[in-house]
């Protein structure tokens, strides 16, 4: 066990709490000109009680909530289908150049080749690993890419005349997959997977027709394995005219080894947060882009960039292109990010993925006779472990082991997911690990199941080392208290 | 050549081989077919050292002319306001910049607290009782906004936008409005503002009527009589403001409106050719169960000590699925970070400063620039002025002077090649509107 009793530590101020009226840091330029007055009915009436603290107080205060959160840099994190691996840190320094930070995304093209260079060259090199040869760099995030990959079916039907109305995603599929098909104003249809955890070929001919516009898929799924019967279910969708989406999500296992154009598939996107290292910020920011097959190019959203002999450009002369889905060009500084990463790899990327595969089929060869594995095959860069007789046995849940991993100093697996799989721990421990981390995990793994047989109370108890124990999420939702709310704020503690 | 950020041994992949029962890590990808394996090395230029690596890109960083190099005036939706320096405290901590979305609060509640604080910093700037945890940028904010409006407001299948909204954020509501089932349709502006009649007589029958507050053409538009023009009709009155501008602007939620949304970038994040940002949506608290994108809420644990968790997850699409009220996964947290930062450490007073002297200067451009502002209603921090010649070439010459003048506001505007929209932050001077004035005097003769 690490760290100290939750007991003894201190709880952390709200940085509301740390405010007193007329204190300050920021004292922003006031030029001596005469401030015109706006009408009465613009004119703020009350203030923003915005906090009133001091800088000394405020670097305190952010420092103290940096202490109190788990990052990659802090320890293992093996958040399954999260890809939690190292990020370099000259990816921070380079992002921060003047020449990057300060450049707006306004300035005229002659005085942003470096940065329309930069992006053209990542454009390539993405285009290289999906094997599909258009890129738009635009989208936000996956869950964007798998939006506008969905614009793109649609707006490639439309053109054709055809009416399709229906999208496939597999039951392993991440909720995205069926929210951005409903966003996308389409129907979801479900496919199953076997007991191999690839498609249900039956089931799938079965449910493809000439409603069909395309499949969503993640490969290797969440499962952690690669569907051997790609090339069949590629064959299936395109032989009723329908095409195929790939879910990048799982990327970092087959960079370099085998191309989702190559598997069959028409559009793809990337999660550069990711496969390419852009941190993930607790939570954002990321990078969507996606890539398409020839046919498929004229619908790309607006604007693109594009090399003209030396010069670059943007260019939003395309008059089929489904529009703009987000501002500007796409996430700037994570391509900077995406980009020095790519550099630094070159032609390595396989090697990348083929120790992420490593280090996760060493996990499960250590871990496969301690929890209930079902699927029982080589993975890929992850792999899925079930709790489910410990739950039998014990009473022990995956929540259960994911909190007592928290007392070993160890980020839990991401739990409950995939569905199709009960008491689900999805494991991926990615390429940066040393073996000697892995063998922590696989340690505390052990100790755990162990724990779960003789002193359960433990693992029911847990964490018992972290800033807090376990939470009343109920309470939570059922009495939204979502902003501080000052003086009238609920008294929920005690 | 083994990457440096790779931590393997030859002697640990002999053993983690050997564990596995595998003779090669090849072997480990049997299960990919070989007809879809690729039989050659990926076709990507050759590996570059941290050192070469920094010179490659330094070089393509030099290639652009920043804020810095130029004096530059230009807005237009991305503004050059100062971003602190407590800033780099939270960038540059890598546990808030390695961490996931905080799935698991307990080993999570430092960045669940400062977004629990980002969400109370933002509904006190727009007046609203619940904020989500951001969203991509100000754009797609508003496409996240439209989505709540057709859910809220089933039967209605049209949304209104002012024609003064960003022409940008009009692009991408306009890219999502087809899967949403939505129609679109534009309020011509009068004299640079948008007329609230005109409003009204669009807002029949709409979900949702959106409008930006100081609009794109830099003018305050009239938004307590376009709030209520659009609350008349049974739409919702969306407004998209400007953070920076809210020390000194009346809060949307103080004039009638149902949701607030906005670009979060001149709140403590640097320009960056445009991204990553944050957007932010706040909305009133009849909404906050069709809000899209991640809440966070406080409650208690085992011991009743006070403690922040992902909250009303039923909405979100792990849960929810095709029936979420939005795709959201990753947003925006380190940005949104990176404005709870420089808005605290502004405080209420330096927020109106900032204000006061956004309005101050602009009030000084207008006197000072030889050239005749094109509306008459009050600005806050941008100013159109008419260009004896098309604005673009007014642009070229002055940059050749090493001043960036502005935006061209022809790009998206018909019948305004000859209008420049000239932006000033707290980071300009009444000396830089005065170097400003001098350079337009003499490329515009």
């Amino acid at each position: 066990m690490t760290g100290e009793e939750t007991s003894a530590r201190p709880d952390a101020p709200l940085i509301f709490e740390r405010s007193r009226a007329g204190r300050r840091a920021g004292r922003p330029p006031r030029p001596d000109l005469p401030v015109p007055e706006l009408p009465s009915s613009l004119r703020r009436t009350n203030p923003p009680r915005l906090p009133e603290v001091s800088e000394p107080e405020l670097v305190r205060h952010f420092t103290t909530l940096a202490d109190r959160t788990f990052g990659v840099d802090t320890g293992f994190y093996p958040l399954g289908s999260c890809t939690m691996k190292h990020n370099p840190r000259v990816h921070e320094r380079l992002a921060g150049l003047p020449g990057f930070r300060d450049l707006h995304p306004h300035q005229e093209d002659d005085g942003a080749q470096g940065a329309l260079e930069l992006m053209c060259r990542l454009q390539q090199m993405l285009a290289e690993i999906a094997g599909l040869p258009a890129v738009t760099l635009q989208p936000a995030a996956g869950s964007q890419g798998e939006l506008t990959g969905l614009m793109l079916m649609r707006a490639y039907f439309a053109d054709r005349g055809e009416e399709r109305d229906t999208i496939i995603t597999a039951d392993t599929a991440h909720g995205t997959n069926p929210a951005s098909v409903t966003m996308a104003g389409y129907k979801l249809e479900k496919v199953e997977t076997d007991a191999r955890g690839n498609l249900d070929l039956a089931d799938l001919r079965g449910k493809v027709n000439e409603r069909t516009a395309g499949l969503m898929l993640t490969n290797p799924s969440t499962l952690g394995l690669f569907d051997e019967g790609i090339e069949k279910v590629a064959g299936i969708f395109h032989d009723a005219g329908a095409l195929l989406y790939y879910d990048g999500a799982n990327l970092n296992a087959v960079v370099g080894i085998s191309r989702p154009g190559d598997m069959g598939f028409d559009i793809v996107h990337y999660n550069l947060h990711k496969t390419f290292s852009q941190p993930h910020g607790g939570g954002g920011p990321g990078g969507g882009p996606v890539a398409v097959r020839e046919r498929l190019e004229p619908f790309l959203p607006v604007p693109r960039v594009v090399q003209e002999g030396d010069v670059y450009r943007l260019d939003s002369d395309h008059p089929k292109s489904i529009g703009r889905v987000r501002g500007f060009a796409g996430p700037f500084g994570v391509f900077v990010r995406s980009y020095a990463f790519m550099r630094a790899y070159g032609p390595a990327l396989k090697e990348m993925s083929g120790v992420a595969v490593l280090n996760a089929n060493y996990l499960l060869a250590r871990l496969r006779d301690a929890y209930d594995l079902p699927y029982d095959r080589l993975c890929m860069h992850e792999f899925v472990l079930s709790a489910r007789t410990l739950k039998r046995e014990h009473g022990i849940t995956a929540l259960d082991v994911a909190k007592r991993l928290m007392d070993y100093g160890i980020h839990p697996p991401t739990i409950y997911f995939p569905l199709v799989v009960p008491e689900a721990l999805m494991i991926e421990p990615t390429e940066t690990e040393p073996k000697e981390r892995l063998d922590d995990f696989v340690d505390a793994m052990r100790a755990i199941a162990e724990e779960a047989a003789k002193s359960p109370e433990l693992l029911k108890d847990a964490p018992r080392s972290r800033p807090v124990r376990r939470l009343d999420e109920v309470r939570a939702a059922k009495q939204p208290v979502v902003r501080y709310l000052f003086d009238a704020h609920p008294a929920l503690v005690g | 050549m083994s990457s440096g950020y790779l931590s393997l041994t030859d002697a640990d992949r002999e053993e983690m081989l050997a564990a596995i029962g595998a003779s090669s890590v090849d072997e480990l990808f049997e299960q990919v077919p070989p007809g879809v394996r690729l039989d050659r090395e990926l076709d990507v230029p050759p590996a570059l050292g941290e050192a070469e690596l920094v010179r490659h890109i330094e070089e393509l960083a030099a290639r652009n002319v920043h804020i810095g190099a130029e004096l530059s005036f230009l807005g237009a939706g991305i503004y050059d306001h100062y971003v602190p320096s407590v800033v780099d405290v939270v960038l540059s901590r890598g546990e808030f910049l390695t961490a996931y979305t905080p799935y698991q609060p307990e080993m999570s509640q430092g960045v669940l607290q400062a977004i629990f604080e980002y969400q109370t910093v933002i509904c006190e700037l727009t007046g609203m009782d619940v904020s989500n945890a951001s969203g991509y940028d100000g754009m797609t904010v508003a496409a996240d906004a439209c989505f709540v409006a057709k859910h809220a407001l089933p039967d209605r299948r049209k949304i209104v936008l002012a024609e003064t909204l960003n022409p940008q954020v009009r692009q991408v509501v306009k890219t999502y409005a087809p899967g949403f089932g939505l129609e679109v349709v534009e309020v011509a502006h009068t004299n640079g503002t948008t007329d609230p009649e005109h409003l009204a007589a669009a807002a029949t029958d709409a979900a949702a009527v959106l409008f930006q507050q100081p609009n794109f053409l830099g003018c305050l538009e009239p938004a307590p009589e376009l709030a209520e023009a659009a609350n008349e009709a049974g739409a919702l009155a969306i407004a998209h403001v400007d953070p920076m501008s809210l020390g000194v602007l009346e809060a949307p939620g103080a004039y009638g409106c149902a949701m607030a949304i906005g670009e979060g970038q001149g709140a403590g994040n640097w320009p960056s050719f445009g991204g990553p940002h944050y957007g932010f949506l706040a909305a009133r608290n009849d909404f906050i169960r069709r809000m899209p994108g991640r809440i966070v809420g406080e409650t208690v644990d085992a011991d009743g000590r006070r403690a922040f968790v992902l909250t009303l997850q039923t909405r979100e699409q792990h849960i929810r699925r095709e029936k979420a009220t939005s795709n959201i996964t990753t947003n925006q947290t380190l940005l949104a970070l990176a404005g709870l930062a420089t808005l605290s450490w502004l405080g209420p007073q330096g927020l109106r400063e900032v204000g006061e002297t956004c309005l101050a200067l602009s009030q000084y451009a207008r006197e000072r620039i030889p050239l005749e502002p094109v509306f008459d209603a009050p600005t806050f921090k941008e100013v159109a002025f008419r260009t004896p010649v098309p604005a673009r070439d007014v642009i070229k010459q002055a940059r050749e002077r090493g001043v960036h003048p502005g935006y061209a506001l022809g790009r998206d505007y018909e019948g305004m090649d000859d209008v420049l929209l000239v932006a000033l932050t707290e980071k300009r001077s009444a000396e830089d509107v005065d170097r400003l004035a001098v350079v337009l005097e003499e490329v515009c003769q």
